[in-house]
């Protein structure tokens, strides 16, 4: 265990633990739009930026969801340049994706005022703000891979392969439930999946309980949990309300 | 040719190469390298040899050609040996003469001779030309007279000397405290003190260590890397042996851009040479250390040049950044502690190790130490690449070395350190030239890039260019960088256009602030810098573009109009190159006529009017 202090709270915390997990055990609030407990820390959204000082008296700005904790660390969450550069990183995001609720919520929270930045008129980004959380939870929680990121630097885009080939997606929806600006739409409507990503959208059929009748699982997901675990498909056929 | 089995085999074989050149033959180096290559020093070389046997002197005389002499704006550059004569701006035509004369008859071709700048007299000596002069060669030293494919070249002038002793007689430890106490600092950018890299790799847990040479040089300008690689690829492999051995690692990776082929394929000859020697490989020089190397080709992309990136690259992933708060020495390529290091830093290793740390602290300054290279370019009189001490001015490399600016325009400014490097103004050429210098002035020493920038050059417009260039270069992972060159592009773009507001200035700053201290990477913490320096040096020319609507340079297109005045008689020049026939003639002696509504503010007119009858304004 090591001890360290978040915003004058002396803290234990087992070695290798993310600062932003210590902070979050607690409760104190630190922004993040790209982290997830289910995914391993990226460092993309630069929100969670914390002010540390090393007990050597090293002070510097780090993203608290990738710097370990070390002894006699003193880490302030809420320094004024710590939250000039929110604000700023969230006035870029707005002008990205302008009117995205969660960001406008972000903005006001954090105190931003008004955009300051023009806002993108083309609607080309869809609400996607490069997080990599459904391309993370896509790799390293369902194990497909079946979404990444395109093309580099400003021309970035979230899509699957060549924008046409969803073979590896199984419509899981895991891309949906981790995207934090609702970029990627889940709706399920009369034994229909639909997934719409900022640049691909599509429609999967889905199975009906053997018990209860109602539709719960996409198809494509039914035959690749089949495949994983060995087991025949219809192993699968009773909802997980019916199962229990 | 046999392996060498050990430190005396391979001294002996260095004997036997002394003792077959001993012959009194006259040597004629020719750069092989790319500079020399586009100016045609293939069919020189060609030539030579065709012209040499030819006049019966085939005997008498050995054409070599070799690693870049570095006056690339004097190509193709050729050296004779052992008189010494330097001539430059050699054509194919110009050969049989140089056959005839010097080598038969030990004339000079008087006009092939480097002329002097104010006195226009030709220079016969190399050492006497003064963009040699001044310089202290240690790292090009031989470039100039080592065929790079031939191993027996390097090792003639003593290479793998260094790593015999190092494997040898040196325990790692000693060899990490020699390069220690040398001072050697990362020649890449970032100016780590290497000795200290090498310890935490070697002290860092885990059996399986890389040692990794980065040879992703990609700034606009620079070729310090591909000058060596292609050069004297040998020093850079000796180089990463005696690193390999301190840290403890038995597979090396050299990372080169697929856009440098010559330096591919010489790096490539290299290794294969010396695994035939046994100097890479199982048991090198019966020293019991293994060590092998691979090479990998980047994709092209800029960002690979930044560690984390490169080695993300290495594994097959996409080239993107990450936290280095886990140092790559610790963990790195596959997880591993790797140790990576710039083509340069490696190739000053065998020099430390041959003539001691102790030698080596004493060139430079207090913080930096040894040489540097820099590839000397943009509105100077002698481009080129230039290896000077740590310390020098930058009057000194500019001026002296450089030979000053052409077409006796004035000095505005220089660029350090690539892309996102800072603009220093005239009032600091005195600056001594070192790492912690650089970056006290908002620039920094990068990986050695001097972009020279005269009064004909806006500093706006230097700024969006380079804004633009890392635009189109970021790799997109985080929000300050990826988003932040997007709105510095767009301010920029505005303040160009003369649709820019005062409060265009502050946002700049705070927003330059952000990407400084927010991004991941170095890239991203950099690529304000040339914005920043820009609007702190030059902050006039930023005002006459927001206030006046006028670029003081004349280069924003926007913001010029071109007129022509009435010491035009209607010579017809500008009419026949104007592509958009925009200038219509009104009668004979008779000023032509500008539409202004068609005109694109190219220039061309400006070119070619011997007359001074067109105003920019």
């Amino acid at each position: 265990m090591v001890k360290l202090m978040i915003d004058g709270r002396q803290t234990e915390a087992k070695e290798g633990a993310m600062v932003l997990d210590v902070a979050r055990g607690l409760h104190i609030h630190i922004p993040t739009l790209c982290a997830h407990e289910t995914v391993g820390p990226y460092g993309a959204c630069r929100m969670c930026m914390v002010d540390i000082t090393t007990k050597s008296g090293r002070k510097r700005l780090v993203t608290s969801c990738l710097y370990p904790v070390e002894e006699g660390l003193t880490v302030e969450t809420n320094t004024p340049r710590v939250a000039a550069h929110r604000k700023m990183i969230i006035q870029l995001l707005r002008a990205r994706c302008p009117g995205n609720d969660v960001l406008e919520k972000m903005a006001e929270q954090l105190g931003a005022g008004a955009p300051i930045f023009p806002q993108e008129t083309s609607g080309k980004n869809h609400d996607c703000i490069l997080c990599s959380l459904c391309t993370r939870a896509c790799a390293e929680v369902v194990g497909q891979s079946a979404i990444s990121f395109v093309n580099r630097g400003v021309e970035r885009e979230m899509a699957i392969p060549f924008y046409g080939d969803w073979d590896a997606c199984i419509a899981c929806g895991s891309c949906a439930y981790v995207c934090p600006t609702g970029a990627i739409k889940l709706e399920d409507k009369g034994g229909i999946r639909s997934i719409e990503m900022p640049h691909n959208k599509r429609q999967f059929e889905m199975v009906k309980c053997s018990q209860c009748g109602r539709y719960f699982m996409p198809k494509k997901q039914v035959e690749w949990m089949a495949k994983k675990s060995g087991q025949p498909v219809e192993f699968f056929s009773v909802c997980t309300t019916c199962r229990k | 040719m046999n392996k060498l089995c050990s430190t005396q085999e391979l001294d002996a074989l260095r004997q036997s190469i002394i003792k077959k050149r001993n012959v009194k033959k006259t040597v004629v180096n020719i750069c092989g390298g790319t500079g020399c290559m586009a100016l045609g020093c293939i069919d020189v070389i060609k030539a030579f040899h065709e012209e040499v046997k030819k006049q019966g002197l085939a005997d008498k005389v050995e054409v070599r050609a070799t690693g870049c002499p570095g006056f690339c704006e004097r190509g193709t550059i050729l050296t004779i040996e052992p008189s010494n004569v330097f001539y430059q701006k050699v054509r194919k035509k110009d050969v049989a003469e140089v056959v005839e004369k010097t080598l038969s008859k030990g004339e000079l071709v008087e006009r092939l001779l480097f002329p002097d700048m104010n006195t226009g007299k030709r220079i016969e000596n190399e050492k006497d030309v003064p963009f040699y002069a001044k310089q202290t060669r240690l790292l090009l030293a031989n470039s100039s007279q080592i065929d790079p494919e031939n191993i027996e070249d390097y090792i003639f002038f003593g290479g793998y000397s260094a790593m015999a002793k190092a494997l040898n007689s040196m325990k790692p430890e000693a060899i990490i405290d020699e390069v220690k106490a040398s001072g050697l600092r990362g020649r890449g950018g970032g100016g780590f003190p290497t000795g200290k890299k090498w310890e935490s790799t070697r002290e860092a847990h885990g059996d399986i260590k890389y040692t990794i040479c980065n040879c992703d040089e990609g700034d606009p300008g620079a070729f310090m890397d591909r000058s060596l690689m292609e050069g004297n690829p040998h020093s850079v492999l000796e180089g990463m042996i005696i690193g390999a051995y301190a840290i403890g690692s038995h597979e090396g990776y050299i990372y080169i851009r697929n856009e440098y082929p010559l330096a591919v394929k010489n790096a490539e000859t290299a290794i294969a040479r010396a695994r035939e020697l046994g100097l890479l490989g199982k048991n090198i020089l019966g020293s019991g250390f293994d060590f092998d190397i691979k090479i990998t080709r980047g994709g092209g992309a800029f960002v690979c040049g930044e560690s984390t990136a490169l080695m993300a690259s290495l594994e097959g992933k996409v080239g993107e950044p990450r936290a280095k708060y886990v140092h790559t020495s610790e963990k790195g390529l596959w997880d591993r502690p790797s140790n990576l290091n710039n083509v340069e830093t490696w190739a000053n290793v065998p020099l430390i190790i041959n003539k001691g740390a102790k030698w080596f602290a004493g060139i430079g300054t207090a913080g930096s130490k040894g040489t540097k290279i820099f590839s000397l370019v943009g509105k100077v009189r002698n481009t080129g690449l230039v290896e000077v001490p740590m310390g020098m001015t930058l009057r000194e490399i500019i001026f002296e070395i450089g030979g000053g600016i052409p077409g006796n325009k004035k000095f505005k400014a220089v660029q350090t350190g690539g892309p996102s490097g800072g603009f220093i103004p005239e009032k600091m050429l005195d600056l001594q030239v070192d790492f912690d210098e650089l970056t006290r002035v908002g620039s920094m020493m990068g990986s050695g890039a001097m972009i020279v920038m005269d009064e004909s050059n806006c500093m706006v417009d230097m700024a969006k260019y380079f804004v633009n260039f890392l635009l189109g270069e970021l790799c997109g992972k985080c929000v300050p960088c990826r988003e932040g060159m997007k709105q510095l592009s767009i301010i920029l773009t505005r303040i160009t256009a003369g649709e820019g507001k005062m409060e265009d200035l502050a946002l700049l700053e705070n927003l330059c602030n952000t990407m400084k201290e927010a991004s991941l990477c170095a890239l991203g913490q950099s690529a304000p810098n040339p914005v920043l320096t820009s609007l702190h040096y030059f902050r006039d020319e930023w005002e006459a573009h927001i206030l006046d609507k006028k670029c003081p340079a004349k280069v924003c297109k926007p913001l010029i109009t071109y007129t022509i005045n009435e010491k035009c008689p209607n010579c017809g020049q500008c009419i026949k190159v104007c592509p958009e026939q925009a200038i219509t003639a009104k009668g004979k002696k008779q000023p032509v006529e500008l539409n202004q509504e068609k005109c694109i503010k190219c220039g061309s007119c400006l070119d070619v009017c011997k007359l001074n009858a067109v105003d920019v304004k």
